[in-house]
C-alpha cells in the first residue's frame, strides 16, 4: 500500500552539515580529490601522470614474508608501539641511514602509515589556536589535519628560485608568539626539492630561538638523487624537539600496507602512543612484518627502484624543456614540477585542458598551496613508454596552445 | 666491466629497441658515449644479438620444445667440448649447457612436433659416440622466459590522480 505523503513531516532534522564539528565543516574538499573526480569520470585513454604512489609492486619477498606468517597464524593485537624487532629495525636503518640515534624501546612508534603519525603529533602537542607553520607548496594533508587538531595552519610560501627551498627569511616572517610546530617535508611532495645540511642550520636556529617543536615528514628520505638526505633530526640540537615521521609507502612501494612510523623525546612519543592506543590500537600485524622484512632484507631492491626512479627523472625533466617547458631539476622524492606561466593559463585551466585536449592527467600545482600556481605536478612513477606517451602528448599539446 | 656499460646492458635488457639518445639521457650521460659503449660491445661480442621474445603459445604455431640431459664420456685432452660442438651445430638445437650434478649436458631443442623432436634424439643425439644415454622432457607451458613473465601482468590498479 502506498503510504499517504501527506502524514510524513518533511525536514524535522536541520541541514545534516549542521551537525558536522566545525573544523571539519570548514575543509574544503581537496583539489587532488576534485581533479580525481574529472579523470576518473572521462572515459577517454587517458595516460596519467597524476599518482603519489610507485609504479612497482611491493617486492616479492616481502609480500611472501607476509603471506607465510599469516599461514603460521600471526593474526592478533601486537604491542600498541609495535612489534619490538621492528622498533629495533627502524632504530637501526634510521641510525645507519640517516645518523640519528632512536631508544627503539620508548623513542620508536610504529604507526597505520606516515599519515597517521603525523596526525598524533598534531593532536599530542597543539592547543586549539596554536600557530602551525607549512612550508608551501607541500603535501595536501597538512593543513586540513592542523585544522582538525585545533591548529591555524600558516602558509609559507617557497619558491622555484630557491628550487621550494625553505628560507630563513622566509620562516622569520610568519613567526608570531602563536607559533608552536613548523612541518617539514623534505624531499618535497609536490616539488621535488630538498635541503642540504647548509640549508637546515639557520632554520635550526630560528628553531631553537622560538622554541618551535618540528614534524619532520622524511617519507621520501630514500628517494634522492645525487645528495643524501640529511634528516632535520640529525642537525645538532634539533633530535629533541623534532619528531620524525616516516614509512614504508614510498621507498618500499607499499602503500597499500598502511605502514609508518614516528620517533622523538620519549615524552612526546609516550603521548602519542596514548592516542595511537585508543584509536587503532596498533598497526596491523601483517604489515608490521612486512615491514621488518623489507627493513632487513629489502635494501637492494629500494635501491634497484631509486635508481629507476632516477633514469626517470632525467628523463621527464629533459622532456619538459624539449618542449618548451620550464622545469627546475627536482633533486627528490619521484615529481617533477614544470612552470606552466608562460603559457598564459592558471594552473587549474592547463591541467583540465590537458586533460580534455591531450588526455593528460597532471595534478594542478595550486592544489599544494601557496606558490603552487603556475606548476603542474607530474609523477614519474610511471614506465618509460607511458612517460615518452605523455610528453609527446604534452608536446603536441603546447604546439597547438 | 666499467659501470655505464653494465648499465646500459639493464636497460636494453628491459627493451632492446631504446635509442642511445634515450639510455644517455636516462643515465644522465652524453649521447655519443653511450652510442661508443654499444658499439664497442657489439664489437667484443658482448651484445651477441638484438632478439625478440615471442610467447609462441599467443602464435597459432605447435612448436615443441625439449630439455634434454645427456650424459657422456668426456673425451681425453678436449674433455666435454668437442661433443658439445657435435651437438650444438645441429640448427635445431637451441642451447647447450654444460651441467653439474646428475648429468653432463642439457641441451634444449625446438621443433615442430613430438615427432620431429623424438626422431632428432633417437637420429642424431643418441647415437653420437661417448653419449650414454639421454633423458628427454618436453616443456608443456612456459610461465616465465628470460627474465619476462608470460601470464599477463595485472594492469596499473593505481587511482588516476592520488596525494
Ligand atoms: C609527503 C607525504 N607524507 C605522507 C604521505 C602519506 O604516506 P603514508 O602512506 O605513509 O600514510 C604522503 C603520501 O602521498 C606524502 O606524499
Amino acid at each position: 500500500m502506498i503510504k499517504d505523503e501527506t502524514t510524513i513531516q518533511p525536514n524535522k532534522v536541520k541541514s545534516m552539515q549542521d551537525y558536522l564539528a566545525p573544523a571539519v565543516r570548514e575543509i574544503k574538499p581537496s583539489g587532488i580529490r576534485k581533479f580525481f573526480d574529472l579523470v576518473s569520470n572521462s572515459k577517454d585513454d587517458i595516460i596519467s601522470l597524476g599518482v603519489g604512489e610507485p609504479d612497482f609492486s611491493t617486492p616479492w619477498h616481502v609480500r611472501e614474508a607476509a603471506v607465510y606468517s599469516l599461514e603460521r597464524g600471526r593474526t592478533k593485537y601486537t604491542p600498541n608501539s609495535g612489534i619490538p624487532e621492528l622498533r629495533e629495525a627502524i632504530a637501526d636503518y634510521l641510525h645507519t641511514s640517516f645518523k640519528v640515534k632512536y631508544e627503539p624501546s620508548n623513542e620508536v612508534l610504529v604507526t597505520v602509515g606516515g599519515s597517521e603519525a603525523i596526525d598524533l603529533a598534531l593532536r599530542a602537542l597543539v592547543t586549539p589556536g596554536d600557530e602551525i607553520l607549512i612550508p608551501e607548496p607541500c603535501y595536501i594533508s597538512y593543513s586540513p589535519i592542523t585544522s582538525i587538531s585545533g591548529g591555524v595552519p600558516v602558509g609559507i610560501e617557497t619558491f622555484a628560485k630557491d628550487q621550494f627551498k625553505l628560507t630563513e627569511k622566509a620562516l622569520r616572517d610568519v613567526i608570531t608568539p602563536r607559533s608552536k610546530i613548523l612541518i617539514l617535508c623534505y624531499p618535497s611532495n609536490p616539488t621535488g626539492g630538498i635541503m642540504t645540511y647548509e640549508d637546515w642550520l639557520p632554520i635550526a636556529k630560528v628553531v631553537e630561538e622560538n622554541d618551535l617543536i618540528v614534524i619532520s615528514d622524511e617519507i621520501y628520505a630514500e628517494l634522492t638523487y645525487g645528495q643524501k638526505h640529511v634528516s632535520f633530526a640529525a642537525v645538532p640540537g634539533m633530535k629533541d624537539r623534532t619528531i620524525l615521521v616516516s614509512g614504508f609507502s614510498k621507498a618500499f612501494a607499499m602503500t597499500g600496507w598502511r605502514m609508518g612510523y614516528a620517533c622523538g623525546h620519549s615524552e612526546l612519543i609516550s603521548a602519542m602512543t596514548k592516542i595511537h592506543q585508543y584509536t587503532v590500537m596498533c598497526a596491523p600485524v601483517m604489515g608490521q612484518v612486512a615491514a621488518h622484512e623489507a627493513l632487513t632484507n629489502g635494501l637492494e631492491e629500494k635501491d634497484r627502484m631509486i635508481e629507476s626512479y632516477n633514469q626517470r627523472r632525467r628523463l621527464i625533466v629533459k622532456g619538459f624543456r624539449e618542449i618548451g617547458l620550464e622545469c627546475h631539476e627536482p633533486q627528490g622524492a619521484f615529481y617533477a614540477f614544470p612552470s606552466i606561466v608562460a603559457t598564459g593559463l592558471t594552473s587549474d585551466e592547463f591541467a583540465q585542458k590537458l586533460l580534455f585536449e591531450a588526455k593528460v592527467a597532471a595534478v594542478p600545482g595550486d592544489v599544494f598551496g601557496l606558490g603552487g600556481e603556475g606548476f603542474l605536478r607530474c609523477s614519474y612513477a610511471y614506465s618509460v613508454s607511458q612517460l615518452n606517451e605523455a610528453l609527446e602528448r604534452i608536446g603536441k599539446f603546447l604546439r597547438k596552445l | 666491466m666499467d659501470t655505464l656499460k653494465l648499465k646500459i646492458l639493464e636497460l636494453m635488457k628491459e627493451d632492446a629497441r631504446r635509442s642511445a639518445d634515450l639510455i644517455a639521457t636516462m643515465l644522465g650521460t652524453a649521447e655519443d658515449e653511450v652510442a661508443r659503449a654499444i658499439s664497442e660491445m657489439e664489437a667484443d661480442k658482448v651484445i651477441v644479438k638484438y632478439a625478440t621474445v615471442v610467447n609462441w603459445s599467443k602464435v597459432d604455431d605447435e612448436k615443441v620444445t625439449a630439455l634434454i640431459e645427456v650424459q657422456i664420456t668426456p673425451e681425453r685432452g678436449r674433455g666435454f667440448d668437442a661433443i658439445a660442438e657435435r651437438i650444438y651445430l645441429y640448427p635445431e638445437v637451441k642451447s647447450v649447457y654444460l651441467m653439474s650434478g646428475a648429468y653432463d649436458l642439457l641441451v634444449e631443442i625446438e621443433g615442430n612436433s613430438l615427432k620431429q623432436v623424438a626422431s632428432f634424439v633417437s637420429n642424431k643425439l643418441s647415437p653420437i659416440d661417448r653419449v650414454l644415454s639421454t633423458k628427454t622432457n618436453f616443456i608443456l607451458k612456459k610461465y616465465k622466459q628470460d627474465g619476462i613473465i608470460f601470464e599477463d601482468q595485472a594492469d596499473d590498479h593505481r587511482m588516476l590522480v592520488s596525494p
